[in-house]
């Protein structure tokens, strides 16, 4: 009896055995480590770690190049996900209307996600490239060439809203992705409601302003959340197309720096605590959210 | 079922080898198979480049010819001019799993190496080779940590280095190139007004690095531009503020698209008569008239010239490619021999042609070195020639002040606020843990 009662959950528990010891040395190991020597004073290589009471998270305020690292990241989370989620639903939409040779037109968006942020940057990096027109490349001799010389503009170099631009590449390669989970969802949306709105004289854009977008709630939180943290963290986009320049400074590319060229390790886990916590903030709620949802259904 | 049981024996084959494979880099660590360990040398390097990496064969070809008891290892790794390779130096020094010898900058760049107690002094290896007469005094005096020699340097670049084009010279009415940071400064103001070219070309971030050494040492002279690397250094003084007003008003002459660039494509710009000066080190040479794929087959004289840059003549501002003695290192008996090799004579003549640089030993051969190379040669050897260290390439500013001040540098192209630049400048040395 007993024997039989073992037999039913120790091969399920063998099964995911090797996965749980891999993700908790690997993943909640490596967070636990990481939290230590961001709470350490190991500043250099040859300190010992210590403990200084977080004292490196406020510190890190007033470090120069902080508060730009925050403001880059945060514009440019606004832009992509805003961008790339009207973009998406934007083409969802169309397709939804039944396009012609949909199904190609579905792989062409979808397409650039396959590219991965460091092959695209080097692209983007011409495209995006200021030069004035008699040097000009990129968009800037596109608009030339096209006798539109007044769109040309520095892009990602400028001062302000370079991040802005910034975001442009990440848009063009997730908008596909945002247009794959729209799509599904309003293909999910059952014909007979929307024959029901229109029998009742809801013109089209009424049906889908109240009969269908309402419904696809869970789909905007999930490609919002997919977006989010993908910003937060992003990394590699930045690398390919500036490199570790102060203009398009980003908490990834500070923890880099921190790590590998000032030898401060305590200061590069710091900021990826930061980092760490910025994406909780965005995922718990909708990991609480989902498991809620599902227990009710 | 049949089609599981060939699956199961892969896995049980993968994980055989698997097992083998740790166990074999198991034994590879082992590194205390006695200390004078001649069979093999890993030499670790960022030598993989057109030139470098020709440099280094050449000299791997002679150190086998006269140790042919010791298998050489080569441990390049590309990218970044460097830096991945200093990213994975720095883990295996964690992991005290150190190579037999590797490539540094000479000079502050070893000093997180140095504190860490991960690399050697080679005062003895220096004193048993008669090394401290055949290197300039001034090179030692400034590669000394507390009076301590940490590595070999093997090849000498020059930062302080103006490019120009003397056709856009001539347009803009500029006789020659200028001799002081004010001539300078008129000059680009000419170019900008009479031609349509660029007046200074920069590239990414790092170049403006680059430009504001040789505005320093152009403005500061070599001894107040050396005492700022001093510990306790005044960076807040009036001479310094003056200078970084030249700097905000040279920056004022540089192209607008400069961080989608880097060096490569700056110094380009001089050649394809885009621009009319580039300040950067001397690597440009081998990269303005090599062939291609890997240069732009350009003639010295008729397409670009070179100077001292402005302010600068009679300094040498140097950089150094050096070997070092990492402490544990596996065969230290190859080490030595490889550090041998390097500080030779016909090692660094066989080397430093290749990768277009000169000898940092003063008894090299002169006549191996044609074009730009003589001049630098010539120069290196003066009896007379003051030397100043590249703070940008690694010989006295520790790892935290480089990147400190990279960071004021990046912000002051942001904000073009000189007040806030000296700032950043001044906390970057009080912070620079020296």
């Amino acid at each position: 009896m007993k024997f039989r009662r073992i037999r039913k959950w120790l091969p399920g528990l063998l099964l995911v055995s090797p996965s749980i010891v891999a993700i908790g040395l690997f993943v909640y190991g490596l967070i636990f480590w990481n939290t230590r020597v961001a709470l350490s004073g190991k500043h250099d290589e040859v300190t010992e770690y210590g403990f200084d009471k977080g004292k490196n998270f406020v510190d890190l305020w007033d470090q120069p190049s902080w508060p730009g690292a925050v403001k880059h990241a945060l514009l440019f989370t606004a832009v992509f996900v805003l961008g790339a989620l009207l973009l998406g639903a934007f083409l969802a939409f169309l397709m939804d209307k039944g396009i012609r040779g949909e199904a190609s037109f579905r792989v062409i968006y979808l397409f650039p996600m396959a590219v991965s942020f460091i092959a695209s940057g080097v692209v983007w990096r011409w495209l995006m490239n200021p030069a004035p027109p008699q040097r000009a490349v990129g968009f800037n001799q596109l608009f030339d060439k096209l006798h539109l010389g007044g769109l040309g503009n520095s892009w990602w170099q400028d001062p302000d809203w370079g991040m802005a631009a910034m975001a442009l590449p990440a848009i063009w390669q997730m908008s596909g992705y945002v247009m794959a989970l729209y799509l599904a969802g309003f293909r999910s949306v059952p014909e007979d409601l929307r024959e029901a709105a229109r029998v009742d004289g809801a013109s089209e854009w009424k049906v889908y302003r109240y009969v269908v977008f309402p419904q696809l709630r869970p789909v905007t939180l999930s490609a919002l959340i997919i977006l989010g943290h993908i910003s937060l963290k992003v990394f590699d986009l930045i690398m390919a197309i500036a490199g570790k320049q102060i203009i398009t400074y980003v908490p990834a590319v500070a923890t880099y720096v921190e790590i590998f060229d000032r030898h401060d390790p305590a200061n590069g886990a710091t900021i990826a605590t930061y980092m760490l916590v910025a994406v909780a903030v965005l995922v718990i709620p909708y990991l609480v959210w989902s498991v809620r949802s599902e227990r009710t259904r | 079922m049949r089609v599981r049981v060939p699956r199961r024996r892969w896995t049980v084959f993968a994980a055989v080898a698997m097992t083998g494979a740790l166990a074999m880099s198991g034994c590879g660590g082992d590194g205390d198979k006695g200390s004078n360990d001649k069979s093999e040398v890993e030499v670790f390097s960022w030598w993989t480049g057109p030139g470098e990496a020709d440099g280094l064969a050449a000299l791997q070809a002679d150190f086998e010819k006269k140790n042919p008891g010791t298998k050489f290892v080569n441990a390049a790794i590309a990218g970044g001019s460097g830096t991945q390779a200093q990213a994975v130096l720095a883990s295996r020094l964690q992991n005290r799993k150190p190579p037999d010898s590797f490539q540094g900058h000479a000079g502050a760049e070893l000093l997180d190496y140095i504190k860490a107690g991960q690399i050697e002094p080679l005062d003895d290896f220096y004193d048993k080779n008669n090394l401290k007469s055949v290197y300039p005094q001034q090179l030692l005096d400034q590669i000394s940590y507390k009076g301590h020699i940490y590595s070999v340097p093997v090849d000498i670049h020059r930062s302080n280095v103006l490019w120009y084009n003397p056709d856009i010279l001539k347009d803009a009415g500029v006789s020659g190139p200028p001799k002081s940071i004010a001539e300078f400064i008129t000059a680009l103001k000419a170019v900008k007004d009479k031609t349509k070219k660029v007046p200074l070309s920069l590239g990414a971030q790092w170049t403006a690095d680059h430009l504001l050494e040789n505005v320093l040492l152009g403005d500061l002279g070599t001894d107040g531009y050396n005492a700022l690397w001093k510990p306790g250094a005044d960076w807040g003084s009036p001479a310094v503020t003056k200078a970084l007003g030249d700097y905000a008003e040279i920056m004022k002459y540089t192209t607008l698209e400069a961080a989608s660039t880097d060096w490569q494509g700056a110094a380009k710009a001089v050649v394809d008569d885009k621009a009319a000066f580039n300040i950067m080190g001397d690597w440009a040479y081998g990269y303005f008239t090599g062939t291609a794929p890997n240069g732009l087959g350009k003639k010295l004289d008729t397409d670009f010239k070179y100077a001292p840059s402005p302010g600068t003549d009679g300094t040498y501002m140097w950089l150094s490619d050096s070997f070092t003695l990492p402490k544990g290192a596996p065969h230290r008996g190859g080490a030595e021999a490889w550090l041998k090799e390097v500080s030779s004579k016909e090692g660094q003549d066989l080397f430093n042609p290749k990768k277009g640089s000169v000898p940092a030993r003063k008894d090299a051969d002169k006549s191996l070195y044609k074009g730009y190379l003589q001049y630098a040669f010539e120069q290196w050897n003066k009896p007379d020639i003051k030397l100043a260290g590249s703070f940008w390439h690694g010989v006295n500013a520790s790892k935290k002040q480089h990147t400190d001040i990279d960071t004021a540098v990046g912000l002051f192209l942001q904000n073009k606020d000189v007040g806030k630049l000296q700032q950043g400048l001044v906390s970057a040395a009080k912070n620079s843990g020296q």
